[in-house]
Order: structure tokens, then sequence, then C-alpha cells
């Protein structure tokens, strides 16, 4: 254990030696810069954006950094979700095919809901009506998914890892099960607003985004949920002896996964017109990594919901960039994959820091 | 503690001539972010003695230790090895220069048996697959070096606390060192173990081995050690001769001040009975347990490692579950089902293992004191920071826990200050019955006499119930108002506190005499 005196007394060692507190003052910016992830990667993304600027004129203008933040909104969503998880020193894998199987139990109830209103078993009037209840289910789902991850992570003892990689498997095949792999087109009117809508000239996605991580800010710093989400992670023998049921606050946990994952959902199924069983594959990853980059720890307990979003937002400013800058997918895949090692290294090297 | 002196008898007789210096340490100094954890130390080690290195918690001891050892990498003054310098760059690099460290927590591979934690990465192979039968022969000499009887086919994970401290032993004297840092390591054993490590420690001493002592126990300096340095404050107060110093000495120099130990008022009469244990029994674990604690009293359980306290402790707090008996609170039979339960019926449990049961470590003083009366701060799971702020503040006021500020992560605390933040997290939950396992091992004098001042005003002042887990015999004697003796998972004696010994408790709790 490192054997640190703590300062309380004006006595401090740092005033009786005046050269030493003369270099601490001015490590402090440093140490701060090191030891702050989140500050960290905000100065990466801010670098970032200055390059793309100086590379292509078009990136800096309203219309693409509007478009940045619709593309990143499916991943900053997951990552809200995944955060939470994460800090539990758990992972969500299953996230992905959660997001495709809400997609189309959303798109076939707003299927069948308009079928059943030609048939005349609903009263006129409430045609074109779906989409609430097509939403609802989406939602509906997204929760029970990850609700019965909680379940079987807390109360079963399954891990993590495992018992989401099940899920992954799960979602995915009732999802091409139940559209028999071919995907549903027929959304209810009005479902594009989700999606594609704008108020006062911002996308609805990009709201849903500031609004959702608002929520989660506040429920991690100000509720007793958000208190043992970091407990749990940090040391669950301890949180378990001050009398936290952990079993009950996974499931919660978990379920804000699948809360977040048909958020998601639904936002890109809005966006693209139609539920796609195949929808959302290597999503799982994409929000991991926005976790990892936020300067979230994969061991729990320590992490910023800010963070994650920096992370989501430098993802998809890399893929975008490279984008106008028309350097092939690919290449993006190798781009973000070397960030990702970069960030944890950095993140190591803050933590050497600190002895 | 004692601090009459009774222990200054030597065992260890012997030639003591003085040996070269080994080992020297000049100016070194070291500091973390905000913190001078070293300021300008001197330290000389000679062959063949026993260098005790006394202490408060963030005394700089560990850090000291670290240095030597290459854990941490000094940032002034140096360190000279039969009087050149050197730089210690890292832990396996202090191996190579003969310094090996025994650590208080233990740097093992769980999952690893006995023998492959021993040798761990000096493993010889044949055909480039790891010649067990070799590795069996090695770790088979160490052990019967320090007698210890364990298979070594053992995973360590399956090992008794103070098995795996005498393991960590003998990994370290299988390095050969010509230096040998003990961090407490007699913190986990039991009286026989701790026999064993001094005999051990008196062949070293022998072989011109310099051994540096790091302990608390300061009984413990005067039987074994031949001089002792002591630091405050991350500075070097005095290096002394043991046998020209006394103990009141020593505890002058570690705290700046006179400690006076004050008698404990007796509890005579037993208040109403707060919580009562009928035939408890857990499948090879407990055997019908029963007892009773009554408001304000201190009831201490003594025993042997391995007797079953921290069990009956775990199985009452609803840890572990029950396969026999009840458990009444209040005289009100209750099914302790969960922690969670428990905590709601206002009980409290110190665990033993502090950095893995006891804390969060990445997390605040703050969080970690309010972890279980957050339903105290706001309704509907709803936190009223605020109110939380304020409550932490009076607590760290009361406690005089020493700590920058309540946002303060807890990992840099001291030992002693750390265990001060759980034990104000039961109280600020309002708990009226305290289980405490091993509430101040590993914490120094002045923290030790704060956390008994704080039991007794607990159960006195607030009319609460302690059930005090020790293996410190001092401190069982001290403390409490009664005493169950327990051995193999049963309560084999009750002795009054004025019928209280020494001798009498441990040959109870040995096995020796029955009550």
């Amino acid at each position: 254990m490192a054997s640190r005196k703590a300062l309380t007394q004006s006595d401090t060692p740092a005033t009786r030696m005046p050269p030493l507190g003369a270099l601490q003052a001015g490590r402090a910016f440093t140490h701060h810069l090191l030891t702050n992830q989140t500050l960290f990667m905000f100065v990466v993304l801010l670098v970032m954006m200055f390059g793309f600027a100086q590379l292509s004129p078009y990136f800096l203008t309203k219309d693409n950094l509007l478009q940045v933040t619709v593309q990143a909104a499916v991943i900053c969503m997951l990552g809200a979700g995944q955060t939470f998880v994460i800090l539990t020193a758990g992972i969500d894998l299953g996230v992905g095919s959660v997001l495709a199987l809400v997609t189309v139990v959303s798109a076939i109830v707003m299927e069948s809901w308009a079928g059943l209103a030609r048939s005349n078993v609903l009263i006129a009037g409430q045609q074109g009506g779906g989409l609430i209840p097509g939403l609802a289910a989406g939602l509906l789902v997204g929760a029970a998914c990850g609700f019965s991850n909680g379940v079987i992570i807390g109360k079963l003892r399954v891990p993590p890892f495992v018992a989401t990689l099940g899920m992954m498997g799960i979602a995915r095949g009732l999802a091409l099960i139940v559209t028999e792999g071919i995907p549903r087109f027929r959304l209810a009117p009005g479902a594009e607003f989700v999606g594609q809508g704008r108020v006062l000239g911002i996308p609805v996605p990009t709201i849903s985004v500031l609004l959702l991580y608002a929520v989660c800010y506040v429920v991690l710093t100000r509720t007793r949920l958000g208190r043992y989400t970091y407990a749990i992670g940090s040391n669950p023998q301890a949180t378990l002896l001050s009398g936290v049921n952990i079993p009950r606050y996974l499931a919660v946990v978990y379920m804000i996964s699948g809360l977040t994952a048909a958020l998601a959902g639904l936002t890109e199924m809005s966006r693209i017109g139609s539920g796609q069983p195949a929808g959302g594959q290597g999503y799982e990853l994409d929000s991991i990594a926005a976790v990892v980059l936020g300067g979230t720890s994969l061991l729990g307990g320590e992490g910023r919901i800010l963070g994650t979003l920096i992370g989501a937002l430098i993802i998809a400013i890399l893929r975008n960039g490279l984008n106008i800058l028309n350097i092939s997918a690919f290449w993006q895949q190798v781009a973000i994959g070397v960030i990702i090692i970069i960030a944890v290294f950095a993140d190591q090297v803050r933590r050497g820091t600190r002895g | 503690m004692r601090t009459d002196g009774q222990a200054s008898q030597r065992p260890f007789i012997g030639a003591r001539t003085p040996g070269d210096v080994v080992l020297e340490g000049r100016g070194v100094s070291k500091r973390f972010p905000g913190v001078v954890a070293l300021d300008r130390v001197d330290l000389d080690i000679r062959a063949g003695e026993v260098h005790v290195v006394l202490g408060e918690n963030g005394a700089g001891k560990s850090t000291l230790m670290k240095i030597l050892s290459g854990a941490y990498r000094k940032d002034d003054g140096e360190i000279l090895l039969d009087g050149r310098p050197v730089e210690i760059r890292e832990p396996r690099h202090a191996q190579g220069l003969g310094i090996a460290i025994i650590y208080q927590t233990f740097n093992q591979v769980p999952h690893l048996s006995v023998a492959e934690n021993i040798l761990l990465g000096r493993e010889r192979t044949r055909l480039g697959l790891i010649d067990y039968e070799d590795l069996h022969r090695r770790a088979q000499r160490e052990l019967d070096r320090i007698g210890l009887r364990v298979s070594l086919g053992t995973r360590v994970m399956d090992l008794s606390v103070a098995q795996r401290q005498m393991i960590e032993i003998a990994k370290a004297l299988s390095l050969n060192a010509r230096i040998v840092i003990m961090d407490e390591p007699t913190s986990a054993l039991t009286e026989r173990e701790t026999e064993t490590l001094f005999d051990i420690i008196e062949s070293l001493r022998r072989e011109k081995v310099g051994i540096i002592y790091i302990s608390h126990r300061l009984e413990e300096v005067k039987r074994v050690g031949d001089r002792v340095t002591v630091l405050r404050d991350g500075k070097k107060i005095g290096t002394l001769d043991v046998a020209d110093s006394d103990i009141p000495t020593m505890i002058r120099m570690m705290v700046g001040r006179d400690l006076t130990f004050a008698a404990i008022e007796r509890q005579s009469r037993r208040g109403s009975e707060m919580l009562r244990v009928e035939s408890l029994g857990r499948e090879g674990v407990l055997h019908d347990i029963g007892f009773a604690v009554g408001q304000g009293e201190i009831v201490a359980f003594f025993g042997l490692v391995g007797a079953g306290r921290t069990e009956l402790a775990r199985a009452i707090f609803g840890v572990d579950r029950i396969d026999k008996g009840r458990i009444a609170i209040d005289g009100e039979v209750v099914r302790i089902s969960s922690p969670e339960v428990a905590v709601r019926h206002r009980l409290g449990f110190l665990a033993e293992d502090r950095l893995g049961s006891g804390l969060a470590l990445s997390m605040t003083v703050s969080q970690n004191m309010t972890l279980p009366s957050l339903s105290y701060f706001g309704r509907l799971g709803w936190l009223r920071l605020g109110a939380e702020r304020q409550a932490v503040d009076e607590f760290i006021k009361t406690l005089h826990i020493q700590t920058p500020s309540q946002d303060q992560p807890i990992r840099y605390l001291s030992g002693g200050n750390q265990q001060k933040v759980i034990l104000a997290r039961w109280l600020m939950a309002r708990s009226r019955i305290l289980l405490l396992d091993e509430p101040t091992q590993g914490i120094d004098v002045g923290a030790k006499e704060e956390v008994h001042r704080l039991m007794i005003e607990f159960a006195r002042v607030r009319g609460g119930a302690v059930v005090l887990i020790s293996s410190d015999l001092p401190e069982v004697l001290r403390m409490s108002d009664r005493i169950l003796v327990m051995r193999e998972g049963r309560i084999v004696a009750e002795v009054a506190h004025d019928q209280a010994n020494q001798e009498l408790v441990m040959e109870y709790a040995a096995g020796t005499r029955r009550g």
C-alpha cells in the first residue's frame, strides 16, 4: 500500500521544502491533463477537428457538423447504456443484436397495426396509427432483453461476457426468425420523425442524445442507483457488505443498456426507413470503444458518462473526416483500431503517474 | 499493546558483532503529487542484523521499502550496496542485487499451486516444458526450511491467510537474498507460526543476512530487533540500539507525544439483550454456536486462525447461509437472509480484509462512508448531495479522520484512517450492533487507540453492542467485557474479563485446556 501522509496540518512537507513546492505547482496543469482522461480525450477531439478543418473546407460547415451528430447518435446512445454496464465491471455484447431485434419488432407491430386497421378491426379514424404502439413495442423488447441479461448475470451469476454473448446470438436469431430474414419497410406514418425530423433546425437524433446524456448524468451523479453502479464495479464485496442488493441493481443497469439499445434501434430504423434483421452488426464493439475512449475503466468503478459522449464523437468524426477526404472505409477501421489502442495506452500512462 | 516491557527478555543469544554495512540509503526522498512521502531519509543495514523500521501509517515506511525493493524510483538521494552506488530500477533488478521483500499483502497467483508460486519465474525447463519434478524438489526444500507443512500441489487460493503469509516468506528466502525486507510479517500469523518465523530470522542472522523488519508490534521489536529506526511524517527521527531503549521512548518518537493507555471502565451490569444467537450451525464450519450480547457490552471472540470466528460473523450478517439455529435481535427472532436485511436490522460489519471486502478503492472518502446510508439522504433513490457532504464532514471531524477533503480517493489514506472511515460508515448508518473483525489489524498505535476509544463510546455512550473478533490478545483482554473462545467452529469457553489472562485464553484456544 502506498504510504502517503494525508496533508491536513498547515505544517505540510511542501511548505517546509520550498523548491519541491514550486516544482509541484509547475506540474499541476500537466498533471491534471494527464490524470483526467476525459479532459485529455476532449483535447484529442479538438485537435482532430482542427486537423480535418485544415484538410477540408467542407468539414467545419454547419451542415456537416450536424450531420456528424446524427451519424454519431446511434453509437452515443448505445455507449450511454454501455457506460452503466462497464462501470459495474460488466460488458454488454448484445446491444447490436438487440438493436436489430428492436427495429424488426417495432416495424412488424407498425405494419400489423396498419393491417388491423385495414381489416376494420379498428374503428376508422385510427388509421395511420401504429406509430406509438410500434415504438412502445421496441422499447419493451429492449428493456426485456436487458432485464433478462441482468437477471442471468446478477441472480444466476453467469459472467457478463458469457451472458451477453448468449444474448447476442439469441436476439439476432429471433430477429431473423420473426422476419424470415427479410427486412420490413412498411413503417407507420410519422415514424421518420424519430430519425430524420428536425426541431428548430436541429436533428431529432441529436436532441435525443443530448436529453439521454443529461438524464444519464443526473442518474449517475445524483441518485442511489448511480452511486451503487460505481460501487458495484469498484468493489462488489464491499458493496454487498454495505447492504446493497446487487442482483436487483444489476438487473436495472442491464435494463438501462437494453433501453438505450432500443432507443438507438428506433432511431436507426426511422433513419433508414426499415427494420433490418441483419442490422447493427459490430455496434457492440463501437459502443465499447466509445466508453473506453472516454476514459471509463474496463475494470469498473471509474469513469464518466461525458467521456463516452466524447469517445463516440471521436469515432464519428474520424469516420466523417476520412469520408470527406475520400479515404476508404477499410482504412477507417484501421484508424479507429489504432486510436483505441493509443487511448488505452495513454490511460495506462496516466495510471502510472499515480504511482 | 503493553508497554511494561515484559517481553524484553531475549531468547536469541549469540555473538552480536556488528557486521559490515551492506545496504545504505542516503538522503532518500520521494514525492507524490501533493505529498512528500519521504524527506531525505538515511538508513543503513549491516550484515547479520535485524533492523526494525518503526512508524505510524503514513510515516513513509512502505514507500522506503518500495524504493529499496525497486517498486518505486526515488526522486533524490542515493542508495549504496557494499559501498557502491546503485540505481534500483525495478523489482527484478532488486532481486538480482540480492534484495528480497516479503509484502504484507500477497503477491501471489491464486490459481497456481504452492510450488508454482514459490518458484514463479524461475522454473527450469526440460525440452521447453516445465520440469515439475525439479520444481517440486526445490519448492519442498524451501517449505522444509521454514517448517511449513502444506501439499505442494495445493492451489494458493485454498490456503489460509497465515499459510499464504508463510508461502510469501518461503518465496523470498528461496532467492538467497542478502537483504530481506519483512513488512508486518506477523500480522496474520498465530503464536506458533510467529515463533517459527523468529527461528527463521535467527538462522538468517547467523547466515549474515541483513533483515529490515517493519512492525507495529512493539513487543516484537524488543524481541527480534538489533537496531531500530523511527520514521515520522516522511522524516527519520532517529536510530537506536534496541538493547539501550525502551518501548515508551519508541512510542514517543513515533507519535511525537506521550501515549497513555487509559484504563477502560468495565461494563458490570449487562443491559437489555440486543443480539442472541442460538444453536447456529453451518455444515462443516460452525457447530452449535450460542451466545448473547447485551446493550453496552463488548464481547470478544478469540481463537486461532481458522477457528471459525470470521465465518460466524459472516453467517450472522447474512453473507453465508445458515443451516441450523436462529438469531434474535432485541428479543425478536429474525431471518437474516442477506447483508441487506442485516443492515435493515441495524447491524454493521467491519470485515477483516480491509482492501478486499471493506473499501471501494476507486471511490472517495465520502462515497465510501455513505455507502450503506444513502437512503438517509433523500427519498425515492434521489441523493441530496449537500446533506451528504455535511454529514460526512461531521464524521470526519468527530472521528479525527486525516484527509485533505472528503473528495480524496480513499486509497490515498493511511490504513488507520481508512479503518476509521469504515467505522464511520456504520455509525452513520445508525448501526446498533457492530461486528468488528480484526478492526485494528495493520494499523498504528495512535489509530488503534482511537478505534478503541470509538468502540467504547459506541457501546457505553450510544448504547450499542459490539462483537469484537481479534487475534491480538492484549487487545482482547483490554477491550472486552467477556471473552468467548472459539476452536474448530465451536465456542469452547467463556471467560469473564476479571478472570482472563493471556495464558488461560490461549490454552482454551489451542485446546490444551477444556472449559
